[in-house]
């Protein structure tokens, strides 16, 4: 397959660089944690009831689809090679414990992949909607809708005093996880990241790494979500993170303008290094190539570099992963073999946007 | 990265442990740092799944250690009368069994689940629309009920006939909702 046609079907709709204040965050997503009424939760069902789950769902989606988002692909975990679970791992599709654990596990997916509800992860049923840009409010609004789609069909766990209950009791309340994923290169050379981080923590938000619980913070890639779950509205938990991530923009616009003021030469010079560096290396590590897609995404913001358009570099951070580098490659290749393929996919993929540019 | 106990899949947990002066790093993924958890239980050594530490906040709970002793004096332990999990089981584990575990350890619950929501213990987000209804009825009948209480003690018994009825009207469309719903 070539490359072009291969990144065509793989990039979703959050990887493109059109949402507002794209230039500091890449996505953001809102997540409804639900279970059913009448089963035992994933912790302790059994096959037949995860079966009957998995049933009830797949019924629904078949006889009705929510009105924005059309009819919803099923797949189901025992149907699909690792790879391909790999895959949606990386493009945050599914989560790795679905992937990997899930009994009878299964996701139902939006065309355009903004909507994936996965079934029998630690909860029966986790809508997840992911948006490109700064958007939460418009994954809420898309999140409330699946949600009541589903819940015109089936009993959703609930009590008065706990709200929706989940198998997990951080999740209890509104079930409701929001989060935004930032690019804060300004913030990390200008070291203000550690006097952030604290503070954030403070308001009760959650400082990450780009894919999730104990993951480093890859490429200046940091996920910022609410902690606290119940004894607030959706709207406030979703509206505390956005003045939350809003300061957190206008800080790091700052920071690259006083980069840009006090050390321009210096961080130029950073930029077209990391820029050399992916177009002409041979072998690169996963490390590597997320710390230099951040100078040159940095590079591109700060307008040094004027023919790469940003949204490569949100594919390529998902496209040089592992699942889909041997995607791509057709078959497992060992860690070395990858690092040589990445590589050579990155080379292969600047080469193209400065073809078009030139062409175009 | 790799992890360095299956050597398969990528590492996503990434610890650093710091014993008698010298630093460790450990690189897992989530299935090998599950296994370790249980092998760090059992060692009695620093343990690191987000699981064990949500069972760490647990059994600093006054609630529980009081819960923990009266079970191992009397063999009273609170449990699930639907999936059978103990509360004991539930702090080991970090996760509940099924719906009903709510109402079953309700009062150990509260003041754990202030703790993780910054003294919060009361939902005040969305409802489900037909729980929704069923939860005003409720709320209507048990409104009625203290009224009645109340036109009982007053002896205006006519009045008192009158709530009952409506009581009992409302208790039938609850149930007969309920029933619809299925």
């Amino acid at each position: 397959m070539s490359l072009e046609k291969f990144i065509n079907q793989a990039v979703s709709s959050w990887m493109s660089d059109d949402g507002p204040d794209s230039d500091i965050v890449l996505s953001s997503r809102i997540r409804f944690a639900r279970n059913l009424d009448e089963y035992n939760f994933p912790t302790l069902f059994t096959n037949g009831e995860a079966e009957v789950v998995v049933g009830t769902i797949m019924e629904r989606a078949n006889n009705t689809s929510p009105a924005t988002f059309g009819q919803l692909e099923m797949i189901k975990m025992g149907e699909i090679p690792p790879l391909q679970k790999r895959v949606l791992v990386e493009k945050h599709l599914i989560s790795p414990n679905l992937a990997e654990n899930s009994v009878h596990g299964a996701v139902l997916l939006s065309d355009n992949e903004e909507v994936s509800i996965m079934i029998n992860e630690e909860d029966h049923i986790r809508i997840q909607c992911l948006f490109p840009g700064f958007q939460l409010s418009e994954a809420l609004q898309a999140a409330n809708e699946i949600d009541d789609w589903l819940e015109e069909y089936v009993n959703y766990a609930f009590d008065e005093k706990f709200g929706y209950l989940t198998s997990c009791p951080t999740n209890v309340g509104t079930g409701l996880r929001a989060s935004v994923m930032m690019h804060l290169p300004g913030l990390v050379l200008t070291q203000q990241m550690n006097r952030i981080v604290p503070a954030i923590n403070q308001l009760g938000l959650v400082v990450r790494g780009i894919y999730g619980e104990g993951s480093e913070a890859l490429g200046n890639i940091f996920q910022i979500s609410n902690q606290i779950t119940l004894g607030k509205s959706e709207e406030d938990i979703v509206d505390d993170l956005k003045s939350v991530v809003s300061q957190i923009i206008s800080q790091e616009r700052s920071a690259r303008e006083a980069l840009a003021k006090t050390s321009n030469i210096q961080l130029e010079d950073r930029v077209f290094r990391s820029y050399g560096t992916l177009a002409n290396s041979r072998i690169i590590e996963t490390k590597e190539a997320a710390r230099c897609l951040s100078d040159l995404r940095l590079g591109i913001d700060m307008g040094f570099i004027k023919n790469i358009s940003k949204s490569i570099l949100n594919e390529l951070m998902i496209l040089t992963q592992p699942g889909f580098l041997q995607q791509y490659a057709g078959g497992p290749l060992r860690p070395n073999e990858r690092d040589i393929r990445r590589a050579a996919l990155i080379r292969e993929r600047l080469k193209m946007e400065t073809k078009d540019e030139s062409g175009g | 990265m790799i992890c360095q106990e299956c050597n398969q899949r990528p590492a996503t947990l990434h610890f650093t442990n710091y014993s008698n002066g010298e630093k460790t790093e450990l690189h897992l993924c989530e299935i090998c740092a599950q296994e370790k958890g249980e092998l760090f239980m059992m060692n009695n050594s620093p343990v690191f799944s987000i699981n064990n530490l949500l069972a760490g906040l647990l059994n600093m709970e006054p609630a529980f250690t009081e819960q923990k002793k009266e079970a191992f004096d009397a063999e009273q332990v609170a449990k699930c009368p639907q999936c059978s999990m103990t509360f004991p089981q539930f702090v080991k584990v970090g996760r509940f069994g099924c719906a009903t575990c709510y109402d079953a350890f309700r009062e150990q619950l509260t003041p754990i689940v202030r703790r993780l929501h910054s003294g919060n213990s009361m939902h005040n987000g969305k409802i489900p629309k037909r729980i929704g209804s069923d939860l005003h009825l409720r709320k209507t009948i048990d409104q009625l009920k203290q009224n009645l209480k109340n036109l009982i003690s007053a002896e205006e018994f006519e009045k008192a006939a009158e709530t009952r009825d409506q009581i009992r009207e409302l208790e039938r469309k609850l149930s007969a909702g309920q029933e619809g719903g299925e």
